[in-house]
């Protein structure tokens, strides 16, 4: 099984660098449990290049920082059938599976993970709350790393959105 | 009753922008203005901080463009080194620093070509908005759309190999480079498998000018006249006129191809650029001194570079570059959607040098860096995708930076942008009773063409010019509060 964990979002804009530190983490600890079939990557942004990136994935978890109205963290399904946004900066997780599916004719098990973050001025270093969040998002998919099964049958003990 | 109408946000723009267009009591325009409403205080963030982080914390400006930030502000650190300008470098320091710079000009341009213009060429500016978008063109040109994704992702990994990773590349540092090509880099990049390798990517960029040609040719009248006003032109050439887009001479053509600013140093651009601030943005508006604020704004990026520099040092390009100025008999092309011909040119000529350099052995060895006598003051120039970048820092005793000006393209472009859409915006809603999608379009489709990058652009000023003023009746002030 080829699982990619992608981290995207600008360390430098406070709380929006969780995707990035997350993923940083997750990749350092699944270096040192010598885990396999993970590729860990990391970008201000995505892009279209990332459809062909995931489309030779089985499970693709992206991870961001979230303004939602959410407790710490959560996962949803990113299945390229709500709202697509794209300009030459950025593109949304739907927009790239979406592109996936059209040009490469693949449909890898997509997951958003949202981060909850609170602070997001032009300075380095995630805020105190928000660290909290990245911890607990840390533990839990650790678990989920160790048992993908959880993510790709969206088992009960997935934290959804 | 006069009315305005508001576009916005502006899409396939990033950023955001708002366009507003003010009619008279006859539905004619009146005005119309492409207001920047967001803000960053970049400028402020880096000073304090040591010279040496500027080329990996100016990356945070942009997710887009951050090696364009990050060599522009080596060049400007360069000189705080005493590295001397470009030119200074040493042959590895050199020419790692422009394979990366032609990695991002073609992930850049080809970025902007496939994914946001060629939806308005392929099925027309007035189609139904449903089917005009990239996911349109997937669906009924999906070989374009595929060529976009490996273009864009064979420009990344060549930034990947020559600044180190993605983000936070530290590839350029003061003086130099840190690092050679490695040879298992340069083999995938000249012999790797298909599609991925320089031979694929001039193919690719030969046909996609071809494409655009071939559209020119039935569709001739409207790309020539669309928005089309004469303006000056600024970009960097080589001492000799050559197209040069990572080092050169500040030079500038009026619409007819006079020089107005003759192949000066860079390192003296405040003695011939000012930048003025209007109340309604909070862009500048950069010109040049001589010609003053009403004469002297210009237009910067690849029209304008395709109308300053006098040839192209490579033979595709250079062949493409004959046809182009044979279609004005050399004179300045002041057509807004000859944006793309000239982009695409460029984009040519960027996999003509990035093949060229992957063949240079200096890129495998030879010293990384120069050193010399330390300076307080560094400028840095280069031509970004969108146009001229200025870097410029000044720095005290303990190498922290006190003075930061950053010039960014769209900057430069913000005069010309605002004239474009007033040019539309005259030609498609003088006198029209109903304002339609198309129309709206059309005042995009001018703003597109200079590939505007509004996140650069908003750092401009040091702090947000918000200023609340309160007149009574009798238009006595109040109250005032600024931010």
């Amino acid at each position: 099984m080829q699982i990619l964990i992608y981290g995207y979002g600008n360390p430098g804009r406070q709380d929006d660098g969780l995707g990035i530190a997350l993923v940083d983490r997750l990749e350092e600890w699944a270096s040192e449990k010598e885990l396999v079939g993970f590729e860990f990557e990391n970008n201000y942004q995505l892009n279209i290049e990332d459809s062909e990136a995931i489309s030779n994935k089985d499970l693709v978890i992206f991870a961001d920082a979230s303004e939602e109205e959410i407790d710490d963290f959560c996962l949803s399904v990113v299945d390229g059938k709500g709202k697509l946004s794209f300009t030459t900066h950025s593109a949304s997780p739907g927009y790239i599976v979406k592109l996936c599916k059209e040009l490469f004719q693949k449909e890898p098990h997509v997951l958003l993970l949202h981060i909850k973050g609170y602070e997001w001025e032009f300075r380095e270093g995630i805020s105190d709350r928000a660290k909290e969040n990245l911890d607990k998002a840390f533990v839990y998919m650790k678990k989920v790393l160790e048992h993908p099964e959880i993510a790709l049958e969206s088992k009960e003990e997935l934290k959804t959105c | 009753m006069s009315q305005k109408i508001t576009i916005e946000p502006v899409t396939r723009v990033e950023g955001h922008g708002k366009v507003t267009i003010h009619l008279d009591d006859n539905n004619n325009v009146t005005e119309s203005r492409f207001h920047i409403v967001e803000f960053r205080g970049f400028e402020r963030f880096v000073q304090g901080r040591p010279y040496w982080e500027a080329p990996v914390l100016v990356q945070r400006l942009c997710g887009i463009c951050p090696v364009s930030h990050h060599l522009a502000a080596a060049k400007a650190l360069d000189m705080l080194v005493g590295a001397g300008t470009g030119d200074g470098l040493t042959p590895t320091g050199e020419k790692m620093r422009r394979l990366m710079h032609y990695g991002q000009i073609f992930q850049s341009h080809a970025l902007h070509f496939f994914h946001l213009v060629s939806p308005d060429l392929l099925f027309g500016i007035d189609a139904d908005p449903a089917i005009r978008n990239v996911i349109g063109v997937v669906l009924e040109h999906k070989d374009l759309a595929v060529q976009g994704v490996m273009m864009r992702k064979f420009g990344q990994e060549i930034i990947r190999a020559t600044a180190g990773k993605k983000i936070h590349g530290t590839g350029a540092i003061p003086g130099g480079i840190n690092k050679h090509l490695s040879p298992e880099d340069k083999e995938a990049f000249l012999n790797g498998p298909d599609p991925l390798n320089i031979d694929q990517m001039l193919a690719w960029s030969q046909g996609v000018l071809d494409f655009f040609k071939d559209y020119y040719s039935k569709n001739k009248s409207f790309i020539d006249e669309f928005a089309s006003f004469p303006s000056n032109h600024l970009s960097l050439v080589r001492k000799d006129g050559a197209l040069d887009l990572y080092h050169g001479v500040l030079r500038a053509v009026d619409s007819e191809g006079n020089k107005i600013l003759n192949d000066v140093d860079y390192q003296d651009y405040e003695q011939y650029i000012e930048e003025e601030v209007r109340s309604w943005s909070y862009m500048k508006f950069p010109y040049l001194k001589s010609l003053g604020k009403e004469k002297g704004w210009y237009r910067v990026g690849p029209l304008a570079r395709l109308n300053t520099c006098e040839f192209i040092p490579s033979p595709l390009a250079q062949a493409e570059f004959e046809q182009y100025k044979a279609l004005t008999n050399g004179k300045p092309n002041n057509s807004c959607l000859h944006f793309h011909y000239a982009r695409l040119i460029e984009l040519l000529h960027s996999a003509e040098m990035m093949k060229e350099l992957l063949n240079d052995p200096d890129l495998m060895e030879g010293e990384l860096i120069t050193k010399g006598d330390k300076a307080y003051k560094g400028i840095g120039l280069l031509e970004a995708p969108r146009g001229t970048l200025f870097h410029h820092y000044e720095i005290n005793e303990l190498d922290q930076i006190t003075k930061a000006n950053l010039i960014v393209s769209t900057t430069n472009n913000n005069e010309p942008m605002n004239q474009s859409v007033n040019s539309v915006a005259h030609s498609w809603m003088d006198g029209k009773l109903e304002i339609t999608e198309p129309m709206m379009n059309a005042v995009e489709v001018a703003i597109r063409a200079y590939d505007p990058c509004l996140s650069c652009a908003t750092h401009a000023l040091g702090k947000m010019p918000l200023e609340v003023s309160l007149y009574d009746a009798n238009n006595k002030l109040i109250d005032r509060k600024r931010s």
